[in-house]
């Protein structure tokens, strides 16, 4: 039974993703969401912890319109997967149980 | 599928109550189902009438009240978090000899229980925290 992890703060002013990938299992998802996008930058503090669990199955997936309306379409880290809101609902749809750390 | 939707963000300062908005559009929009609606902590501040945001931007007061409506779902408000934070109904306000009420139409005041009951009634129960 896997998990959809969704996260609304940045990673440059919060630990919030920092608890989350810590205890993330290998067939659950990320969402970031709101502030929650700016730790999709290849620049943010939690950038290399996240490339480690996508490498173990971890799909990491980032809100577009909150990318966009913070500008930083063209800085995300090539292995985020962007998505909107009925991506979202799918997303809910796939994992069983949705863990909203914020 | 049968959603029910947790939202602590009050619609300024945090963007989650929005968040959560438009989460239930896509919902509704995939032919799913939205049980219930419950605000909780500062959520509860989207359930006052007596808001009056500029014509030009997002009245989210008047979002969750149509979204409510045309699709019959339930908007249940923690009366705990509601009364600490000035949000009443005529009964409360008659309970607390308060001189005014402010819950908008469409909400209802409930207890956690509803919370409870909309996690073991739904399929999937999403948080939209602060």
């Amino acid at each position: 039974m896997s998990t959809l992890h969704t996260v609304n703060k940045s990673s440059f002013t919060h630990s919030t993703l920092k608890s989350c990938i810590s205890v993330c299992a290998n067939n659950d998802g990320i969402l970031l969401l709101e502030d929650g996008v700016f730790s999709a930058l290849q620049s943010a503090p939690d950038a290399e912890a996240l490339i480690t669990l996508n490498e173990k199955g971890v799909v990491i997936y980032a809100s577009q319109d909150d990318i966009k309306a913070r500008g930083l379409e063209h800085k995300i880290a090539s292995h985020i997967q962007l998505t909107n809101y009925e991506g979202f609902v799918s997303l809910t749809l796939y994992h069983k149980c949705i863990q909203s750390w914020y | 599928m049968i959603f029910s939707i947790n939202v602590q963000s009050p619609p300024y300062s945090t963007q989650a109550s929005y968040t959560a908005y438009r989460f239930c559009k896509a919902v509704l929009a995939q032919g799913h189902q939205v049980h219930r609606i419950f605000f909780y902590q500062d959520g509860i501040y989207c359930a006052t009438r007596l808001a009056a945001p500029p014509q030009d931007e997002l009245n989210l007061y008047d979002k969750w009240q149509n979204l409510a409506k045309e699709n019959e779902i339930e908007l249940v408000v923690c009366i705990a978090a509601a009364l600490r934070r000035g949000i009443l109904n005529l009964e409360e306000s008659i309970r607390y000899q308060k001189d005014a009420h402010n819950l908008a139409e469409g909400f209802t005041l409930g207890g956690l229980g509803q919370l409870i009951e909309a996690a073991v009634n739904s399929d999937r129960m999403v948080t939209f925290g602060n």
